[in-house]
């Protein structure tokens, strides 16, 4: 049997869950379903979907806060606040194209659950910093709540960071309320072309050490550079890193100068205007140098400095090429399609050197036989598997999407 | 405070309180344990002076495994445990229980590691929050959750209660600035979450820990993200003939796409009392004044500054004041930051720390006249305009017990006419013992519920703080 469930709101949300609750039929909780090939297969008959649960419920421009049901697709929530010059600042990545998927189909609902945040979270924060307050229904078909519309609120435990990243493994996400804030006038991006990963990285942080407000820090390797910048600008094949800048305009000249200034040492800048900076940055977004091929993608999270170290160790033993984001400590990379993309020895040079590693793209098999999501320590595993119970004790909700178990 | 039930403390463990202090005596140096009456006498209370209990014992550990070791005999003798930093929690977030012991982190403050590439510094929690500041900022760095009370609060104290500041609206609170921990959990086990990357591997436990009030554990380390600052910053001053031009022009200064790096707000009592101590020069004419600081550049500190007085122009602003020099901003920020005490000089006072939607400040701030006229009791509202956290100080004499039941019931209304119009209990401070009973007006028994279970996931025995954040009815449920 194949069932595919459909609440057109909460109450029905809720009461689908209670009624596979009380019959312990896992569900897989899906939006739209644009990454549902990412995490552990699941071996579900039931699917649980959000996205009849749509709609802008609030939306306050001059108190910087929108709130809208799970399922409400992001671009029309886009849509929304560029009418008013706003924006999601945490710039959420687009999983679809890269995982084969149409672009922008992703739900709201969806872009908190899997916590997903683009260049700009070292400036701004992540998806989970500008949650403020979540409706959800837990495993027991309970409608919970947590956070509230208001910028400042410690009112009881923050469940809204807590959900945020879960995957639908604690709840079904039923509305959620976010910051959103204004657009910058203008946008300018500074190129160096050519640098090691190592020396790139180097430049990045000390872009980051200024007080010019980078908000976007990365560095490409050369066959993912060709694709993101114009050839007039990159002639022959040379790795890039770009440092954005975004601002009033009358602050953006002087800024452009000050930084360029400090980052001399690094060899000659090329600057990308306002129209060129939208183009890369959004592909950025939607990562769309990693689309077109099914090789293998991990997401390692790291210490920036220790970026280049880990590619270094993992250049040795894998095939693989590199986009750095996040100053060096968000690393998109794609192996060739070995036994296990890799696995055992991307942990292993995370062991010595700090971070986690995701296995974001890999066909199913992959995804069975190793760990998608890093493993744990023994404390925080037993700290994740009670939580889960907390939530969602018949463990119906996807379950073993992240862990096993979970 | 009087109105407050405290649950009587278990004889049985009072009577063990002899083998207990022997026992901690085996566990820590001499100096660590404060078994004297005097000198328990010192955590007996935080900064809601109002309760006080005498703590079984306070013990001062300096290290991690210091605390470990008296977590697990605490967990194995079933004893209550307190966590506290330096005690300037305004909610009784540290107030102990007769049958608890204190667990204060203050020895441990030291800075273990700074590392301005990846902008990050790793402490000790016992640091005070200005702490962490002036070890980065010869550098240019600082850390960017400003709490009041910065001088003196301890980083453990902002994890435990997710502290914000003045300027939050642009930096962010303490969640938003913590990469990873080290805590101790009530069993003894000592667990890492976290580190210098930017995200977790599963769930958000970083998120879930900070903001818990100490109820899931003790965090002896932190890492922190550190901050370039600015290289400049200036504060401008503008009065208005009401509350309400007041919080029309903050909402048309960020509409416009302009947020300044704080807006403060301060209605007329609140201008009177910080003025007369820490004469800033703020105008005494007024109903309400603004405090607005933007950051850059001197060029671009004068265009946004020019920006913001034309946008303001529609709602009539008077006495509009840019501040010239350094000593100038700092007196007008002593002013505000200040403002508690200076009223505390004057009167005892009772402080809320509600959040309401922007939108809702004008009447907002009628109904708690109203409230307070209703109660014979005279207000001052101070408001962090750009994020919505509003301090209503309620002013009474503590000397007279009639009017601190009145004092008392009036924040309550307070603080539900806040959830009522939409924001909540409390914005920054906590909500501890002063507003576990309140906890319904904002939640359902379901929403506490799914909470206290994720209470007891880490701390199953409820022996970490147990009798704060919620209401004493469903503990016995």
């Amino acid at each position: 049997m194949s069932d595919l469930i459909r609440p057109k709101d909460e109450t029905e949300l809720a009461a689908a869950v209670a009624e596979a609750s009380a019959s312990q039929t896992p569900l897989e909780v899906v939006g739209a379903g644009s990454k549902r090939n990412v995490g552990r297969p699941l071996q579900i008959a039931s699917s649980l979907t959000t996205e009849r649960l749509k709609g802008i419920t609030l939306y306050e421009p001059n108190e910087l806060v929108l709130s809208a049901r799970a399922g409400t697709p992001l671009k029309e929530i886009e849509a929304a606040l560029a009418k008013n010059n706003q924006e999601l600042a945490f710039e959420p990545i687009d999983l679809g194209p890269m995982l084969g998927e149409q672009e922008r189909r992703a739900t709201i609902g969806a872009v908190f659950a899997a916590n997903l945040s683009g260049a700009r979270r070292i400036h701004v924060g992540a998806a989970r910093d500008h949650l403020l307050g979540i409706r959800a229904v837990n495993g027991r078909g309970e409608i919970i709540r947590s956070g509230g519309r208001v910028m400042k609120n410690v009112t009881g435990y923050d469940l809204c960071r807590g959900i945020a990243g879960s995957w639908g493994t604690l709840s079904v996400l039923s509305e959620v309320t976010m910051k959103v804030l204004p657009k910058a006038e203008a946008t300018r991006t500074l190129l160096l072309i050519g640098l090691t990963d190592e020396v790139a990285i180097d430049a990045l942080c000390t872009g980051l050490g200024t007080p010019y407000e980078v908000s976007g820090a990365v560095h490409l390797h050369a066959d993912y550079a060709r694709q993101l910048i114009d050839e007039e600008i990159l002639r022959r094949p040379a790795p890039v890193t770009a440092l954005r800048l975004e601002n009033f305009d009358s602050s953006l000249g002087y800024r452009a100068d000050q930084l360029a200034e400090s980052l001399t040492a690094f060899g000659k800048i090329v600057e990308l205007d306002d129209t060129a900076s939208d183009a890369f940055w959004g592909g950025m977004r939607s990562l769309s140098f990693l689309t077109g091929s099914q090789d293998p993608v991990w997401r390692i999270s790291t210490a920036p400095t220790n970026g280049s170290k880990v590619v270094s160790a993992l250049s040795k033993r894998l095939e693989c090429r590199a986009a750095f984001d996040w100053s060096g400590g968000l690393i998109w990379l794609q192996t060739d399609p070995t036994a296990d993309a890799g696995a055992t020895e991307v942990r292993r040079v995370l062991a010595e050197t700090g971070g986690f590693a995701t296995l974001i793209r890999a066909d199913a098999a992959l995804r069975n036989s190793v760990d998608v999501f890093h493993p744990m320590s023994a404390g925080v595993a037993a700290l994740t598997q009670k939580l889960k119970q907390s939530f969602d004790p018949s463990g119906i909700l996807n379950p073993g999407r992240m862990y096993a178990g979970i | 405070m009087t109105s407050l039930a405290i649950l009587e403390p278990d004889a049985e463990v009072l009577s063990r309180r002899d083998q207990l202090i022997r026992g901690l005596r085996g566990l820590l140096p001499a100096d660590c344990i404060i078994a004297d009456e005097d000198g328990r006498r010192a955590f007996e209370t935080d900064a809601l002076t109002a309760y006080k209990q005498m703590p079984l014992a306070a013990v001062l550990p300096t290290t991690t495994d210091e605390v470990s070791r008296v977590l697990r005999y605490c967990h194995e003798n079933k004893i209550k445990v307190i966590a506290r930093g330096a005690g300037t929690s305004l909610c009784g977030g540290a107030l102990p229980s007769e049958d608890s012991i204190v667990l204060g982190v203050s020895k441990m403050n030291r800075v273990l590691d700074i590392d301005y590439m990846n902008r990050t510094a790793q402490v000790q929690t016992g640091i005070t929050n200005i702490g962490i500041s002036n070890m980065v900022s010869p550098n240019g760095f600082f850390y960017a959750p400003d709490p009041s009370s910065q001088l003196a609060c301890t980083l453990a104290g902002n994890l435990a209660m997710n502290s914000g500041g003045a300027h939050c609206l642009k930096y962010g609170v303490t969640t938003n600035n913590v990469l990873g921990l080290k805590m101790v959990m009530m069993d003894g086990e000592i667990i890492e979450i976290g580190g210098q990357e930017l995200d977790a591997a599963g769930y958000d436990l970083l998120g879930l820990i900070i903001g818990s009030e100490g109820q899931f554990g003790v965090i002896t380390e932190a890492t922190v993200r550190i901050l370039r600052a600015a290289e400049g910053a200036r504060p401008m001053l503008m009065g208005f003939d009401s509350s309400e031009a007041a919080g029309e022009c903050v909402a048309a200064i960020i509409g416009s796409g302009i947020i300044p790096v704080a807006i403060e707000f301060m209605d007329k009592p609140a201008i009177r009392v910080c003025e007369e101590f820490a004469k800033a020069g703020y105008p005494l004419d007024v109903e309400a004044l603004l405090i607005i600081e933007v950051e850059g550049s001197e060029d671009e500190i004068e265009t946004l500054l020019t920006r913001i007085s034309d946008i303001a122009k529609p709602f009539k602003p008077q006495g509009i004041r840019v501040s010239q020099s350094e000593a100038e901003s700092k007196a007008i920020w002593l002013g505000r930051k200040s403002a508690f005490g200076a009223i505390g000089r004057i009167s005892d006072y009772y402080c809320m720390d509600g959040t309401i939607p922007l939108g809702k400040l004008p009447e907002v701030l009628v109904e708690i006249g109203e409230i307070c006229a209703r109660y014979k009791l005279n207000v001052a509202n101070i408001f962090h305009a750009g994020d919505g956290n509003l301090h209503p100080l309620i002013l009474y004499n503590a000397n007279d017990p009639a009017e601190v039941e009145r004092a008392e019931k009036c924040g309550a209304e307070v603080l539900e006419l806040c959830v009522k119009a939409g924001g909540c209990l409390t914005g920054e401070h906590g909500v501890g013992v002063e507003k576990r009973e309140l906890m319904l007006t904002q939640f359902s028994r379901t929403d506490l519920e799914q909470q206290m279970r994720i209470k007891t996931v880490f701390d199953p025995d409820w022996l970490l703080n147990p009798e704060k954040v919620f209401p004493l009815e469903l503990h016995t449920s």
